[in-house]
């Protein structure tokens, strides 16, 4: 099973490759249109700020190549959000492969949201084997709007969509790579899709 | 719910943990990857490691243990001690390390913390604040509690948020210690003034410290050396304990 980690140069993304190695994967890190194409799975990882990460997929011009993609491709984190329609951070569209809006949690709770918090409403085998509600590590100031391409939500601040999937696109907000047993199982199930 | 965080701290010289640690279990429990998946096992929700090594040779050691942690670890850890410089983040993030957290380097130049969260983003930096009462009011101290400054705690609070942290590790120099609970006031105030996450440390003893960390100091997380290190409190117990009191805490 080849397994690539998109490398766009944010984040530390090292931690999803341990993740994998943990699992007996050895994922590689690249940003070679090739390599991306021919990998049976494929990870969006990213951490940081939406817009500037946004200008740095539109500059390898992987924009246009991720939403082309046919095998299953997970999006963690910031990855995830900007799979999405468009981002409040930085006031960016996104890759429009997900039908919903990311925007910032308002001050009525303390952000970034930092912690562990519940998934729930789990749908689709990402999930497999997966209890629920379970237990997820999240660090995150914006959150995907509920929607029906939902296959998680979470509560905080109010109920967001804490992972997304459309077709082989799949999203999650949180860090399966860093959520314990739980999150290995998740990581599991994406290469078993 | 989001819930409230149990945070192991391990000190590490050279790449070793120090100030001691019995576990009667552990082989070796100098070596910091083998305590760290222990507390990941027993339900930790995140470790901290405050480098206390002086010399080059030994900050480079600490480089590789990071390294070792990341590999074997699949809960987030914070770094810190000595951080000093864009630089210094980069690599220790590069290396695996999912926060760092800055301190004295942050108070001789403030804007560190600013230049840190752009670069790499709010999530990943961690103030530490070591402050103690001095005439009634919270004293800011730098270079590990050894030197006092002018600094307002609920001040500087204030502005490391301002300046981008993501994060406030308070430890109270009046509590760290002693053993007989955390510094809840200060906490419950530093909770209400500021809308990033807050950190308790100094002071833990008993089951019932943390509940009122929780309960009484609205502390978002709380950590602890040496009831941990030493078998005082066990974590799953702790938790046990912290969800018959209706404290949000998670149990796998």
């Amino acid at each position: 099973m080849k397994v690539v980690i998109i490398d766009y140069g944010v984040g530390n993304i090292k931690n999803i490759q341990f993740a994998f190695e943990r699992l007996g994967i050895t994922a590689q890190l690249s940003q070679d249109t090739d390599l991306i194409k021919q990998a049976d799975r494929v990870i969006l990882p990213g951490v940081g700020e939406a817009s500037s990460a946004m200008i740095k997929l539109k500059e390898t011009r992987l924009d246009e190549l991720i939403p082309t993609l046919k095998q299953p491709v997970l999006g963690i984190c910031l990855g995830m959000q900007l799979m999405c329609n468009y981002s409040e951070e930085g006031h960016t569209n996104g890759l429009q492969i997900f039908d919903t809006q990311v925007k910032r949690f308002t001050k009525s709770v303390k952000v970034p949201q930092m912690g562990w918090n519940t998934i729930n409403n789990l749908k689709t085998d990402l999930f497999f084997n997966v209890k629920m509600p379970e237990y997820m590590y999240l660090v995150h100031s914006y959150y995907a709007e509920n929607c029906s391409q939902a296959i998680a939500v979470t509560e905080y601040d109010l109920l967001y969509a804490s992972a997304l999937k459309k077709d082989n696109f799949y999203g999650v907000q949180f860090h399966p790579e860093k959520s314990s047993k739980a999150g290995e199982q998740i990581l599991k199930n994406f290469l078993n899709l | 719910m989001l819930t409230k965080r149990i945070i192991p701290c391990l000190d590490i010289k050279n790449g070793r943990t120090v100030k001691g640690v019995n576990f009667i279990d552990l082989k070796d429990a100098g070596d910091p990857v083998i305590l760290a998946k222990k507390y990941a096992q027993s339900g930790a929700d995140e470790l901290v490691f405050l480098d206390i090594s002086a010399t080059l040779e030994g900050r480079k050691t600490l480089i590789d243990m990071v390294l070792q942690v990341a590999k074997e670890i699949n809960i987030p850890f914070t770094v810190g001690g000595g951080v000093s410089s864009v630089e210094d983040v980069d690599l220790l993030l590069q290396s695996g390390a999912d926060k760092v957290a800055v301190n004295s380097a942050a108070l001789k130049r403030p804007e560190l913390i600013k230049e840190l969260s752009d670069k790499f983003g709010s999530q990943c930096v961690v103030v530490a604040i070591d402050a103690k009462q001095i005439d009634g009011s919270w004293k800011v101290h730098s270079a590990g509690g050894t030197i006092p400054t002018e600094l307002d705690l609920f001040t500087w609070a204030k502005t490391v948020e301002n300046l981008g942290a993501g994060e406030i590790l308070f430890t109270s120099m009046d509590h760290d210690g002693t053993k007989q609970g955390f510094a809840n006031t200060a906490l419950a105030r530093l909770s209400s003034e500021l809308n990033i996450p807050i950190i308790a440390s100094g002071g833990a003893g008993t089951i019932d410290h943390f509940i009122d960390a929780f309960q009484k100091g609205y502390a978002d997380a709380a950590l602890a050396a040496s009831v941990f290190h030493f078998g005082t409190i066990e974590i799953l117990d702790l938790k046990k304990k912290l969800q018959e009191n209706n404290i949000p805490i998670r149990l796998s």
